[in-house]
Order: C-alpha cells, then sequence, then structure tokens
C-alpha cells in the first residue's frame, strides 16, 4: 500500500455545511471523517483541463480535494464540447483554467482553485508543481509528459498518468519514491510523425471520461493512503472491445532520471528531445519560405498554373470536405509512397488544419523535394480565407 | 507454440484492422519476426534498422515486459498471450510550448 501523503497532525476540521456535503463519504470506513480533512488539507495540480483533466477536476472538486491547481494555455472552443464536460457552451473562448474554476467553484465553494494560464515550461514546472501533494498528467504531448515527469522524480511528487486515443486509454501511477517513472516505461518518445493526436486522429468522447476518473479515483487514494494504487502497474482500457487489462511495470534500473546512476539531473528542453521540430508547427505552418497562403494558392490556381494538391488526411476525413482538385496521400502512407511524387514538379500539401502537411513537409524535404508548399493553415484557413461555403470540423 | 498477439487500437492500422492475432513461434522473437513478415509498416513500427525492438513500443508476454524477461529470447508457452504497448500521447489540448499545439 502507498503510504498516504497527508500526515494525520494539525488537520483541518469539517464544518456543519461540510459535514453534511460529504456524508457520503464519512460513511465509508476507509474514508470517514479523518479521511475527508485529509482530503480537505490536500491538494492536487491537473496539468491539461481538457478531455482528462475535465473529469478529474470535477471528481476531486465534488470530493473536497482542499485546493485544486489547473494549468493550460488554451481558451474553450466548440469541438472540445464533445468530451470536456467542465466546460459548457457559456465559456466558449474564456481560457480553459478559467471555465474550469467558476465550474468547480460552483460544484464546491469550500474549495480553492488555482490557475495558472500558462504553458508548462523547463522554467516555471519545479515551481508549479512543488506546490502540490499530488500531480495529475492530463496532457497531450510527450514533451510535457517528459517534462512533468522528470519535475516529479525530482520532487518526490506521485504523478497520475493517463492517456487516450481513439477508443483506447493506459492510465498509472508514477512515483519513484515507491515505483517506477514513466522513463521507465518508455525510455523515449516516439518521433513526431508517428504521433497522431486528438485534433487529428479524434477521440470517443466517453472514453477520456473513464480514464479521467481513474485518474481522479488514484489522486484520491494517494492522498488518503488507502487500497492498492496503480503505482507499478499499467491499465490498458479498450472502449470498444470492453477489455481492462493490467500489466507490470518495473523500475527500471537503467533508467536515465530515477536510477541508481542517474545521467538526467536536471529538467532538459524537452522539444529538443522529443524531436519536435525547431520551426514548430504553430498554427499550421511549416515555416514562412515553406508557407502557401490560401490566398496565394486561390490565385495561382485561377491563374491555371500547373500545381498538384496532395491532401494528406486520412480517407474518412475526405466524407467531411474534400478539397477540389487534390489527390488523397495520407500522412501515414507517405513514407511508402513517396515514388508516386516527383520532386520537378510544384506540389502544394494540405490537410486540416496546417500540420499535418508541415509534417508530411518535413517528410518530403527530407527525401530532397524542394518545389514543395504546404497550405497554412491548412482547409481551415481556405474555409475563413478564400472559401466560406466550405464545411469546417 | 501457439499464440495470440494483441494489438492495440493506435497500432491496428498498421495490421488492416486486426486486433488479435494467431501466431506458431518458439520465442518471442520468432512471433514478432512473423508479425513483421506479414505486416511490413508494423515491423517498421517496431523494430529500428538494426533489429532492435524500438524505446517506444514496448512487448508484453502476459503481463510482463520482455526487456526484463529474457528480451527477444524469452521462450514461449502454449496459449501465451503478447500484447504490444504503444507509448501514447492523447489526453487533450495544448499546455506545452511547440508540444503539439499546431495540430489545431
Amino acid at each position: 500500500m502507498t503510504r498516504g501523503l497527508i500526515p494525520e497532525e494539525n488537520l483541518p476540521m469539517l464544518t456543519q455545511e461540510e459535514i453534511l456535503r460529504y456524508s457520503r463519504h464519512l460513511l465509508i470506513p476507509e474514508v470517514g471523517l479523518k479521511g475527508q480533512r485529509k482530503l480537505k488539507a490536500g491538494s492536487v495540480l491537473i496539468v491539461g483541463t481538457g478531455g482528462l483533466g475535465s473529469p478529474a477536476s470535477l471528481y476531486l472538486a465534488a470530493a473536497g480535494v482542499g485546493r485544486i491547481g489547473l494549468v493550460d494555455y488554451d481558451v474553450v472552443d466548440e469541438t472540445n464540447l464533445q468530451r470536456q464536460i467542465v466546460h459548457g457552451t457559456s465559456t466558449v473562448g474564456v481560457p480553459k483554467v478559467e471555465s474550469a474554476k467558476q465550474r468547480l467553484l460552483d460544484l464546491n465553494p469550500d474549495i480553492t482553485v488555482e490557475t495558472y494560464n500558462t504553458i508548462l515550461t523547463s522554467e516555471n514546472a519545479m515551481e508549479i508543481v512543488s506546490k502540490y501533494d499530488v500531480i495529475i498528467d492530463a496532457t497531450d504531448n510527450f514533451p510535457t509528459r517528459y517534462l512533468l515527469n522528470d519535475a516529479c522524480v525530482f520532487l518526490g511528487k506521485p504523478l497520475v498518468y493517463g492517456a487516450i486515443f481513439r477508443f483506447d486509454g493506459q492510465a498509472a501511477v508514477f512515483y519513484a519514491e515507491e515505483g517506477p517513472c514513466y522513463r521507465c516505461l518508455f525510455p523515449e518518445p516516439p518521433p513526431p510523425h508517428l504521433v497522431p493526436t486528438c485534433a487529428e486522429g479524434g477521440v470517443f468522447g466517453v472514453l477520456p471520461g473513464v480514464i479521467g476518473a481513474i485518474q481522479a479515483t488514484e489522486a484520491i487514494k494517494l492522498l488518503l493512503g488507502i487500497g492498492e494504487t496503480l503505482v507499478g502497474r499499467l491499465l490498458l482500457y479498450d472502449a470498444l472491445e470492453m477489455t481492462f487489462d493490467l500489466i507490470k511495470v518495473p523500475k527500471n534500473p537503467k533508467c536515465k532520471v530515477c536510477g541508481p546512476e542517474p545521467e538526467i539531473t536536471e529538467l532538459i528542453d524537452y522539444e529538443a528531445f522529443c524531436g519536435v521540430p525547431a520551426h514548430d508547427h504553430l498554427e499550421g505552418s511549416a515555416g514562412a519560405q515553406w508557407d502557401i497562403t490560401p490566398k496565394e494558392l486561390a490565385e495561382r490556381l485561377a491563374r491555371g498554373d500547373k500545381i498538384r494538391l496532395i491532401d494528406v488526411r486520412e480517407p474518412h476525413e475526405l466524407e467531411i470536405v474534400r478539397f477540389p482538385g487534390a489527390e488523397n496521400i495520407p500522412l501515414s502512407q507517405l513514407p511508402e509512397r513517396l515514388h508516386e511524387l516527383d520532386s520537378t514538379e510544384e506540389i502544394v500539401l494540405i490537410c486540416h488544419r496546417g500540420s499535418r502537411s508541415a509534417r508530411a513537409l518535413d517528410l518530403l524535404t527530407a527525401a530532397g523535394f524542394r518545389k514543395v508548399k504546404n497550405l497554412r493553415g491548412g482547409l481551415q484557413a481556405w474555409a475563413e480565407e478564400v472559401d466560406p461555403t466550405m464545411v469546417v470540423y | 507454440m501457439a499464440v495470440t498477439v494483441r494489438i492495440p487500437g493506435p497500432l491496428r492500422r498498421l495490421t488492416q484492422g486486426e486486433g488479435e492475432l494467431q501466431v506458431e513461434a518458439q520465442t518471442v522473437g520468432e512471433a514478432l519476426a512473423i508479425l513483421r513478415q506479414r505486416y511490413p509498416q508494423l515491423g517498421q513500427r517496431l523494430f529500428d534498422g538494426e533489429g532492435q525492438l524500438k524505446p517506444f513500443v514496448n512487448v508484453y508476454l502476459d503481463d510482463e515486459d520482455i526487456r526484463f524477461l529474457q528480451e527477444l529470447d524469452t521462450p514461449l508457452t502454449d496459449g501465451a498471450v503478447l500484447t504490444l504497448v504503444p507509448a501514447m500521447s492523447g489526453g487533450d489540448e495544448k499546455v506545452a510550448k511547440n508540444g503539439r499545439e499546431g495540430e489545431r
């Protein structure tokens, strides 16, 4: 059993209102009055206020965790609402941490919600993480996962991990004091072109509800010191097959961060480590010299310039909307289908928002293509700037 | 030995949608070699140029990581289950600078 993180001395008292609110917890011997007071004394940092952070934060607020920290720098948009249940239609356009704070304080005004409307970086991570008892990894990307993992190892904090993709989820507790860390499981991240995210791979809306609720469960168990946590175990959930599997995750004696002879003793540059290109694909750009704007492309097509248009989205996305005149070579097949392209032709790569096509451009330029451009901002930008009748998704 | 190999959702597009495969093999390495032959794209995802398993896809024999057994030489028994476990990013939304925020 993982020892409880909250010392039993000097626990805060519960008010009459709190005793009523938490009465169903007080009736469970494993929680009881003392446990509820531990939750009130406890604090949890949730990094990411999206699909996983929504249910996790709601349940932790409802359970009476005294102090909840939220990190996110995004704002709520319509495509979030299919799964990010802490937000609502009325908070579209509002910073996510503010939107979530409003909802959590409405659910439970007795708790404190601290917001960090910021990017988590190697510069601020140690300071933010150090203020909380338990950390929940509800992020969507490898640089932040490794950053959080390393910060938690250095600070001796338990990290409750969750990850999702379409119908598949993973959850674990990485706690180097008692078991393995994330790097013991996966020493290195996959290269960026092999990593589809929710925005391009999609996610089954209920899936993060299941995994995020499991993360909240583990965070509460860690605060209370009850039960068997997922330290040293990885939970694999398949929503389509409806299977839950547990596999063992041993501490890796050669782990570069939590092993006996660590190579990494302070936070590093996680973007470089994860191979995220220096010219990040922000706003669907491959870098100015490799981009073509929707307006430029429209003008050149109208002039009759000979340009081969390659849509790198997946085939089922073409059912939603097609780009007129474009051929389809999904990014996932591009490495095997490079021979179908001719480096002497002028090529424009297209995708939903311009970032998969930017990655496709990286593949092509690495293969020696030079007359290739990325449609900046993808179909989304085309719909905004050229063809307002185009379906957006 | 007849063993089952379980392919999780994120890797199924490399196996033409198959989630469970049956193979006859004596060791983990043999079983993976058969998969590699049948699904070259999956092979590329699992192995580097030197035939070593890549560090971001783990192979489990029942509930144990083969890195902590005898790696590719780990012997198989009849009815054993191999599970591939990929590193997943997922989750949601952008909280890290330059992470995958460009996916929007």
